[in-house]
């Protein structure tokens, strides 16, 4: 698709597409929100870029291939779940910690439930790059 | 197989890593022979999967003792043996590992004591040996064989599996210490029968009894040093290994004696007949290892103490020979190049140390005195003649096959070595280097020894074997060269009498023989033709079932979901009242409208872009009805997702044909079923609407999401959190589906490729 109204736009919407994905992935666990949709916001970022620009672009920009970054997410997803095991949980149990707890305030919550979530929004975005660029490019 | 060379290489430090580790087991082994000679035995045990009772528990007797000495005595050996026969081959290293890790499961496989740890240490060894007989894969013979014996052995072990669970149940426990104890309760159970049944299908394949013999001889593809410990003095005695360690829990009914008697007299009779018709000394060799193994098969159908010493002794007897033998002919085959009977002669000038090893080895198996061989034919002699039923029948299928065995024993030992050559080597025939003559002159030398000094293997490891069949050391009898002249003594002078016989007219008879068994039935070449119709048979429910059309498996999903539904709906009665739809507002009739819109339209239309579009509207319906019921974060995922199937199928478009190309603009079956899974399922829907609304799961998460994991989105703290173990399930799929899609798309060629990588 050769567009220059849809190539100077995706410029600007690819860009806030992914930011608003982190977005989504980081509020997750409070409000809608999440891994998964996070994941999906994201790849439509760079779908949308593939579409405008090429696939050629798009491999580029995302500097490496959308398998790699499928599999690193499921290995992100399983180390988060092995690391409830240094404290002696079993397998995928969440770990907290919240920074500057008061009395009144929670502070600022990290948790291995905040990687895991981190593990299935790279999953959820490798795969779809995957399919989608492959697509693409083979058909 | 020629995988010797001339110029012998040592494997260096990794061939001899594992000489020194099994020659560490074998000493620790040897340490423990006091205790167990006492009677004694001594178990170890560590939780594995508790919850289903199974346990890493390990059990030395003295049955598991005078095999672990057997493996990692004849192990440590072999290791050293191959070190040189095969330090040059490319894939030496491969080698050492395979075997290595082979002996390691043997061991794992006679000590435990828990029947699951048994078995995944059973199909540890099948899965080795199949590495193993497979060694020389570039030869279609080398692969066909080893497929075989893993199909063969790996069917026998299925069912086996199934006994052991069966076994495990009725019992109450899966350690073989436990299930042991409770004979009398086990055989009175309805079960006994098809446990025994499932177990000795395991046990009849892995021993190769007839009829699953055929496997055996074909294993000889692997390399002589695999053939030596694997398929003389290890891997096939597994089989045998097991129905000893079952005996005290499951010997003693008419069914045990018979199909043991029976299978085993008919193998032993078979094989050394077979034996006899070979030329290649290795093939001969095989031969006379199943009759080995029937032989012990048919002792362990019995319950007398004769019978048992029998057992034992001729389980030691026949490994220390026959490794002997093969390494032997290992040595000839290295020094010479060949291993036909009708070549070779003379060798014993150049290679004397390999001609006494093999004369003495020789001696051992037709049964001469002094030999341990001669004590074990007389033991296999005397059981015979206590066999409670049908003693002519066992003793005469015993003689013959004795017999016919010192016949091979001169064919193996006598001709190669000490009458004038048939023909020329293709080699000019050496002595073998000493790395390699070491096995085989041990192993005879020990066949020497126990021989004069029979008490030594008698208290340290016949009796304790007796005793861990048996319960009692009372019943083993002693080990004597000389007792006097009896029956067995008469039988002794019968089989050397008719084994000179057979000797003598082994050429003849061998051309009569193999004319007689060319003409019988063939259960290799049964095999082969098992596994044609095999392929056969899923060659055409391939072709039934893979049709590659997407819209017959969508057919075949969305009917059985139809059956499925339709069918427990029907049978269960359940009743379906009309919805109250008083309250409906109009916002979800008018989505409702849509969505039946939406619908329609992609049926009836031919433009695939319209039938999309049409599938969007129905896509974004579904999700505005989340919004409405207030599922956020589903409704997202619907959009998203909506929004990448348009890109998907747009980019596939370029690709497709229009709907309905081929003029049939209407499909009742189609339209039938579609209509029929609808009203199935808006059905279901309804009936499960007047269920009361289960709200406890509900309940539980609106109140642990905060307090326990920190979250406001239930949602997503049950994905992350509450059920982080199925999502990871989930990304795993999702990972594992990109890859497969992204490999069929990169090795799928559709036509026009080339053009359609310069398309945009």
């Amino acid at each position: 698709m050769n567009s220059v109204i849809l190539r100077a736009g995706t410029r600007y919407l690819a860009g806030l597409l992914l930011l608003f994905s982190l977005y989504m992935l980081i509020r997750g666990h409070n409000e809608p929100g999440g891994g998964f949709i996070g994941g999906l916001i994201g790849s439509t970022g760079f779908v949308l870029f593939a579409v405008a620009c090429g696939t050629a672009d798009a491999r580029r920009a995302l500097r490496t291939s959308p398998q790699n970054i499928a599999v690193a997410g499921l290995g992100i997803a399983l180390l988060a779940g092995l690391a409830a095991a240094l404290f002696g949980d079993s397998f995928l149990t969440g770990q907290w910690l919240f920074v500057g707890a008061t009395e009144t305030t929670k502070g600022l919550p990290i948790s291995t439930v905040l990687v895991f979530d981190i593990g299935v929004y790279l999953v959820v975005f490798g795969s779809v790059l995957t399919l989608v660029f492959a697509m693409e490019e083979e058909i | 197989m020629s995988e010797p060379t001339d110029a012998p290489r040592s494997g260096g430090v990794v061939g001899l890593l594992p000489v020194a580790l099994s020659a560490v087991l074998f000493a620790w082994f040897m340490t423990h022979t006091p205790v167990i000679a006492a009677a004694g035995s001594l178990r170890w045990e560590m939780a594995w999967v508790p919850a289903l009772n199974i346990s890493l528990s390990f059990l030395l007797d003295g049955l598991s003792l005078t095999f672990a000495l057997l493996i990692s005595g004849i192990g440590a050996l072999v290791f050293l043996y191959s070190n040189t026969y095969l330090g040059a081959h490319p894939q030496f290293h491969r080698f050492v590992l395979f075997l290595l890790s082979f002996m390691l499961a043997m061991l794992g496989l006679v000590l435990a004591d828990n029947l699951i740890t048994l078995f995944v240490f059973w199909e540890l060894t099948t899965i080795t040996s199949y590495l193993l007989i497979g060694f020389g894969h570039e030869t279609t013979k080398g692969r066909r064989s080893a497929l075989q014996a893993l199909f063969v052995t790996g069917a026998g072990a299925l069912a086996m599996l199934a006994g052991f669970i069966l076994l495990g149940f009725v019992a109450g426990s899966f350690e073989l210490s436990v299930i042991l104890t409770q004979s009398e309760m086990l055989k009175a159970h309805p079960l006994y029968v098809p446990i025994l049944i499932l177990i000795l299908a395991g046990t009849f394949t892995k021993s190769a009894q007839f009829p699953f013999h055929f496997w055996l001889p074909n294993a000889m593809a692997a390399p002589t040093p695999v053939s030596a410990f694997l398929h003389s003095a290890t891997m096939v005695k597994a089989g045998v290994y097991l129905m000893a360690r079952l005996h005290p829990g499951l010997a003693g009914t008419d069914m045990w004696l018979w199909t043991l008697t029976i299978f085993g007299a008919v193998t032993a009779v078979i094989a050394s007949i077979l034996a006899l018709r070979q030329t290649d000394l290795k093939q001969a060799l095989a031969y006379t290892t199943l009759m080995a193994l029937g032989v012990l098969t048919l002792f362990l159908g019995q319950e007398s103490g004769y019978a048992m010493t029998a057992f034992a002794t001729f389980l030691v007897v026949h490994s220390l020979y026959k490794a002997a033998l093969f390494l032997v002919v290992g040595c000839m085959d290295h020094a010479t190049g060949t291993r036909e009977a009708d070549i070779l002669g003379g060798l014993a000038r150049v290679m004397p140390v390999t001609a006494i090893a093999a004369a003495l080895a020789a001696m051992s198996m037709a049964g001469f005195p002094p030999f341990l061989g001669f004590i074990g034919k007389e033991l296999k002699y005397a059981g015979a003649l206590g066999v409670a039923s049908e003693p002519v029948l066992v003793v005469g299928a015993l003689l013959l096959a004795n017999a016919l065995m010192f016949a091979v024993a001169g064919v193996v030992a006598l001709r190669p070595f000490w009458l004038p050559a048939g023909g020329d080597t293709p080699r000019i025939p050496h002595e073998a280097p000493w790395p390699m003559l070491m096995g085989p002159v041990i192993l005879a030398s020990l066949g020497t020894l126990f021989g004069i000094y029979p008490d030594l293997l008698e208290r340290t490891l016949v009796a304790p074997t007796v005793a861990s069949l048996l319960g009692t050391i009372e019943d083993s009898k002693a080990l004597t060269l000389w007792a006097g002249v009896n029956m067995p003594l008469i039988l002794s002078i019968v089989t050397v009498a008719a084994g000179t016989v057979f000797y003598v007219i082994h050429r003849p008879l061998r051309a009569w023989l193999a004319r007689i068994i060319d003409a019988l039935p063939n259960f290799d070449r049964g095999w082969d033709r098992f596994l044609d119709g095999f392929k056969t048979f899923a060659r055409w429910q391939t072709r039934i079932i893979q049709t590659g059309v997407l819209r017959q498996y969508m057919f075949a999903n969305f009917a059985t979901v139809l059956v499925g539904l339709g069918g427990t709906m029907v049978a269960r009665q359940v009743a379906v009242t009309r919805p109250d739809l008083t309250d409906a507002t109009w916002q979800s009739v008018a989505l409702i409208l849509l969505i039946i819109g939406g619908a329609l339209v992609a049926t009836a239309t031919s433009s695939r872009i319209a039938a999309m579009a049409a599938l969007g509207v129905v896509g974004i319906g579904v999700a505005m009805i989340f919004i409405v019921f207030s599922a956020p974060d589903v409704a997202i995922t619907q959009l998203l997702v909506e929004t990448l199937v348009v890109v998907l199928v747009a980019v596939a478009l370029l690709r497709l044909p229009t709907l309905d190309a081929g003029g049939k603009r209407f499909r009742p079956v189609d339209a039938a079923l579609g209509l029929g899974v609808g009203t199935v399922v808006t059905l279901t829907l309804l009936a499960m609407l007047e269920l009361p609304l289960d709200r406890r799961v509900t309940d539980y998460f609106e109140v642990t999401s905060w307090s326990e994991a920190f979250g406001r989105n239930i949602v997503n703290v049950i994905l992350v959190d509450f059920r982080a173990l199925d999502t990871f399930g989930e990304i795993a799929v999702v990972v594992i589906a990109a890859l497969a899609a992204y490999a069929l798309l990169r090795t799928t060629q559709p036509l026009g490729r080339g053009k359609g990588k310069d398309e945009p």
